[in-house]
């Protein structure tokens, strides 16, 4: 479905860009407050084409928030947020975020989808409209064309078939990959998951974590929320490591679990890694 | 007598479906405002919607009927008595539908919204195609219930001399000194709120193909 986007290797970063690099999602110095309480304090992460991030860290180290700010469901008070070229929010002279256009901001979710840990499908629609619907009606795409994607996604995700069942009718599993379908039906740049299998068992966790897999292997752009260790170290490039509402620690997967430089995240790691 | 009642019954329909075609769409504006973020607007509709359930009905369609006269000095022609009467029952069964909006509203899961946020659909577009259409599912039985109590209701437009079916079962009965013209009357009503019932029954069945 996606050309495959060659991931950026050591060379081409090792080369001097003439100009400043457009990353496709960079968050800088975001600052997000409930109230009194500081949920995000100073969180910068920049994400390049075909990257595969995961973010990790204990209940209420604000990861959610985080998703949520990049994905405008949540506004943040200070920082910046920008897709490619699409300025999405900056700060002011005083340090407040102020925040583009709508017309701006609607355009830029066709960059991003968003899949939800309880999947937030619509119930009354089949699955074929949950996915076609929004190409449809937002993007006022092609019937044609959009179907016959929504076709291949839902092959792709290995429900062929249940085009015209309603989502009740399907097991969480099934109801999770199909709002990864729908969020890919959009032609998003970068995908966020928020705890995608944190709703499921344990044997309906493995078939979506494989969808994700798979989707990496194409070299999906993605941000992943998630507490499954092992299939962070497998799939992503790089993970982060919240706690507290900052970014404690970043590293290549590999060396960030097998080798963590942190007090802090050795200690998240004995509690959650096996 | 048979023909007088079927008359009044012509009548008791145009007051039921005049009713909820004002009442039902009213209904949803009202909660808007009951909803609204507008603090002053809010508790205008809260105070018009106590208003309306806490007092009753009978009276509602005594105040519609005479407020232009008593209240503005209005002369009021005959042919106000139905317009007053849709007028009462409009905005009556509106606060009671308004509040049965509401609590289907809130009961839909904020992941709704955001999950439409996130496709890029508007506030209204998400509202009325992901919305409300299942807050018409939840709300169907409630609605159910109204529409019945309207069926019977319709009745009460004899304090306005409406020449409803009631109406007119009440002045058969005294020419004719017999309670013939109520059981007959009261038939109509049962057999018209068997129909009603049998039709919101297939709405809910048709809304069957899938649960949340
Ligand atoms: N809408 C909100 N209003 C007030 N406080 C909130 C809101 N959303 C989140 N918080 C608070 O912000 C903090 C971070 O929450 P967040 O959901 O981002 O954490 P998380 O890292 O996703 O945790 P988990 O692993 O449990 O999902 C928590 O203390 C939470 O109580
Ligand atoms: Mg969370």
């Amino acid at each position: 479905m996606n050309e495959a986007k060659p991931k950026p290797s050591a060379k081409v970063s090792d080369q001097k860009p003439t100009r400043e690099q457009k990353h496709l999602l960079s968050l800088e110095h975001i600052k997000k407050s409930f109230g009194d309480a500081r949920v995000l304090k100073d969180i910068s992460i920049k994400v390049d084409t075909g990257e595969v991030v995961a973010v990790i860290g204990p209940s209420g180290s604000g990861k959610s928030t985080l998703l949520r700010c990049a994905t405008l469901l949540e506004t943040f008070e200070s920082g910046r947020l920008a897709y490619g070229d699409l300025t999405i929010a900056e700060n002011d002279a005083n340090g407040c975020a102020v925040y583009a256009s709508k017309a701006v901001l609607k355009h830029a979710k066709t960059r991003f989808g968003l899949v939800f840990q309880n999947f937030n499908l619509f119930p009354h629609y089949t699955v074929l409209h949950n996915i076609t619907a929004a190409p449809l009606r937002v993007q006022k795409r092609e019937r044609e064309e959009v179907v016959a994607l929504a076709q291949s996604l839902l092959d792709k995700m290995g429900l062929a078939g249940k085009e015209n069942m309603v989502p009740c009718e399907l097991s969480g599993g099934q109801q999770q990959r199909v709002a990864i379908a729908r969020a890919l039906a959009l032609n998003p740049q970068v995908l966020f998951f928020d705890e995608p299998t944190s709703a499921l068992d344990p044997e309906l966790t493995r078939e979506v974590l494989n969808v994700i897999r798979d989707l990496a292997a194409e070299h999906m752009t993605m941000v992943i929320v998630t507490h499954e260790m092992s299939f962070a170290r497998d799939v992503a490039d790089r993970i982060v490591f919240m706690e507290g509402g900052v970014i404690v620690e970043e590293g290549t997967a590999a060396s960030l679990i097998a080798n963590p430089q942190q007090e802090r995240t050795k200690a998240f790691l004995s509690h959650y890694g096996e | 007598m048979l023909g007088m009642l079927g008359e009044g019954f012509i009548v008791s329909l145009q007051i039921f479906c005049l009713t909820l075609l004002g009442s039902l769409p009213l209904g949803l504006l009202v909660a808007f405002g009951r909803m609204s973020r507008i603090k002053p607007l809010s508790i205008a509709v809260q105070i018009y919607i106590s208003v309306m359930r806490g007092t009753p009905l009978m009276l509602q369609l005594m105040v519609v009927y005479y407020l232009p006269y008593f209240g503005f000095g209005i002369g009021i022609g005959d042919s106000y008595r139905f317009v007053a009467t849709i007028i009462a029952f409009v905005i009556n069964y509106a606060a009671y539908f308004a509040e049965i909006y509401r609590s289907g509203i809130q009961s839909i899961p904020r992941g709704q919204y955001e999950a439409a946020g996130v496709l890029g659909y508007s506030r209204a577009q998400t509202f009325f195609s992901i919305i409300f259409p299942q807050v018409v599912k939840r709300i169907l039985p409630a609605v159910t219930n109204e529409v019945i109590t309207l069926v019977k209701d319709t009745s009460l437009s004899f304090v306005l001399s409406v020449p409803e079916m009631f109406t007119t079962a009440k002045a058969i009965a005294a020419a004719q000194k017999s309670m013939v013209a109520f059981a007959v009357a009261g038939v109509f009503y049962y057999v018209f709120n068997a129909v009603v019932a049998f039709a919101m029954n297939l709405v809910e069945k048709k809304m069957d193909y899938y649960h949340e």
